[in-house]
């Protein structure tokens, strides 16, 4: 008999509860499982990221109603140009590359972000830099713009876009691509017919005052969105996101900007 | 042999359903039937987890030593867990966006870790991964019971696909709100139990205390 079948034997003729075994067995296993989980998850990260980008660029097709199903959504995305906007001058950055740049991650970082004591969407930290989708016509000129929001529902921070018309006043769509309400009840968000309302509504009033509200009772036709039945909760995380991203701490500066032709 | 093994797949399904008759594994049963999709990947997962740990624990039962043993199949069902959580989202990202959560929570089924401890422990690997199979299956059964009456009159469709137009579209069909929320799930799987145990009335338990009528002078 060899000498590594010796081993071998010895270890397995010990005693099952005896202490050499409990942790050999321990830490082997342990190792076992964790090549295991490790191979796995770093042979799959690709396809998965691959998934979230794909994913948000749907997102990004739909909330700008060119999506139909089939469609090749990275040819169809190529007309969108990404941009990074700094928030608190309200004007494009070239600080970073627009492609590459994660707004997720920068709303961690405390140097590109800034903390909120004023805070109706419970998002914590607020970014600095946000990237925009910008939809040109075919002769260049600019068409629609496609804003990133988010903010605290009932269960979940739902994330989505909300695009705007050119002269950035007039909602054409509102999408969430990411959320965890209650099914039937607050994940009624994704409800095409809820969705339909936005489109036309406009965000501020002659004066330039923030208007959009969602809510269950009516008060002005033109900022009015029905909230959901059966959600307040989310309905009301909704209202304080798109008035967060719309106001003054979020997208208006630049939309101001925008049409002044400043940013 | 072909008998019983045969047998250890189909017992779980009706005879010895691990929701119906053990009532084990009821919080994930609650969580993820509000969707017939969700509930469809949730139970390949849980066949998935319950069968390969059953055989891998089955493998290395007679190494595993007692002082530790619990601690080691967690680590085999947890592993597996996350093999499959990588996977969903791997390849099919829309539902692995609802299901997440609670795919994690396959670790802590009590379905899982007691065929493991029940079963797997003393019997040979080939018998345990079919007895995994097995109760899997008869957890999905269930599920997708819970997961049709939920989803069909909660907001009246199926696997996503329109049967009742409810109301919210421009239909006739009001849609039954409280189904949505998780309580519901444990009326129809008290529904579902009522009506197995009315069937088979083996699966009746016999009562412990008796309530008699004393005659009074």
């Amino acid at each position: 008999m060899s000498n590594s079948n010796n081993i071998f034997t010895k270890f397995k003729e010990l005693p099952v509860d005896g202490m050499t075994k409990t942790i050999v067995v321990a830490v082997s296993l342990c190792l076992v499982c964790s090549m295991v989980v490790s191979f796995a998850a770093v042979n799959l990260k690709n396809i998965q990221e691959i998934n979230k980008a794909i994913d948000k660029q749907k997102n990004i097709l739909q909330v700008a109603g060119v999506y139909y199903e089939g469609i090749d959504v990275k040819k169809t995305f190529s007309s969108f140009e990404p941009v990074v906007v700094d928030l608190n001058k309200g004007k494009f950055t070239n600080k970073f590359n627009p492609i590459t740049f994660d707004d997720k991650a920068a709303a961690q970082d405390p140097e590109l972000s800034i903390s909120l004591n004023d805070d109706p969407a419970s998002i914590g930290r607020r970014t600095n830099f946000a990237t925009v989708y910008l939809l040109k016509k075919e002769d260049g000129s600019l068409d629609k713009i496609i804003l990133p929001i988010h903010g605290y529902g009932l269960w979940s921070t739902l994330y989505g876009f909300i695009a705007l018309e050119k002269n950035g006043n007039d909602i054409f769509g509102l999408q969430f691509y990411q959320h965890a309400e209650t099914p039937g009840l607050g994940a009624e968000v994704d409800n095409p017919k809820w969705k339909a309302q936005w489109k036309g509504k406009k965000l501020n009033n002659d004066n330039g005052e923030l208007m959009i509200t969602v809510a269950k009772t009516q008060k002005n036709k033109e900022h009015h969105i029905d909230a959901l039945a059966g959600a307040t909760l989310t309905s009301n995380g909704v209202d304080n996101l798109v008035k967060f991203w719309m106001g003054e701490s979020g997208f208006k500066k630049f939309l101001k900007n925008l049409q002044n032709g400043a940013a | 042999m072909s008998q019983t093994r045969k047998q250890l797949l189909t017992d779980p399904l009706v005879d010895n359903n691990p929701i119906t008759l053990q009532v084990l594994g009821i919080c994930s049963a609650l969580a993820v039937t509000s969707s017939l999709n969700v509930a469809f990947v949730m139970s390949l997962a849980v066949i998935a987890v319950c069968g390969f740990s059953s055989l891998f624990i089955s493998f290395l039962r007679h190494y595993i030593p007692n002082s530790i043993r619990i601690i080691v199949q967690m680590v085999i069902i947890a592993s597996l867990v996350i093999l499959v959580d990588q996977i969903i989202k791997a390849y099919a990202y829309e539902i692995s966006k609802t299901l997440s959560v609670f795919v994690g929570l396959i670790i802590t089924n009590c379905i899982v870790m007691g065929r493991a401890e029940a079963f797997a422990m003393k019997n040979k690997p080939f018998e345990s991964f079919i007895d995994g199979v097995g109760n899997g299956l008869g957890y999905s059964l269930l599920l997708m019971a819970v997961g049709v009456i939920r989803e069909l009159f909660g907001s009246g469709s199926l696997f996503g696909v329109m049967i009742f137009e409810p109301v919210s579209n421009g239909g006739w069909y009001v849609p039954n709100g409280l189904l949505l929320l998780p309580p519901s799930a444990f009326f129809i799987i008290g529904f579902i139990i009522w009506g197995v145990r009315t069937w088979k009335k083996s699966q009746v338990e016999s009562r412990e205390y008796k309530i008699q009528t004393i005659k009074e002078h």
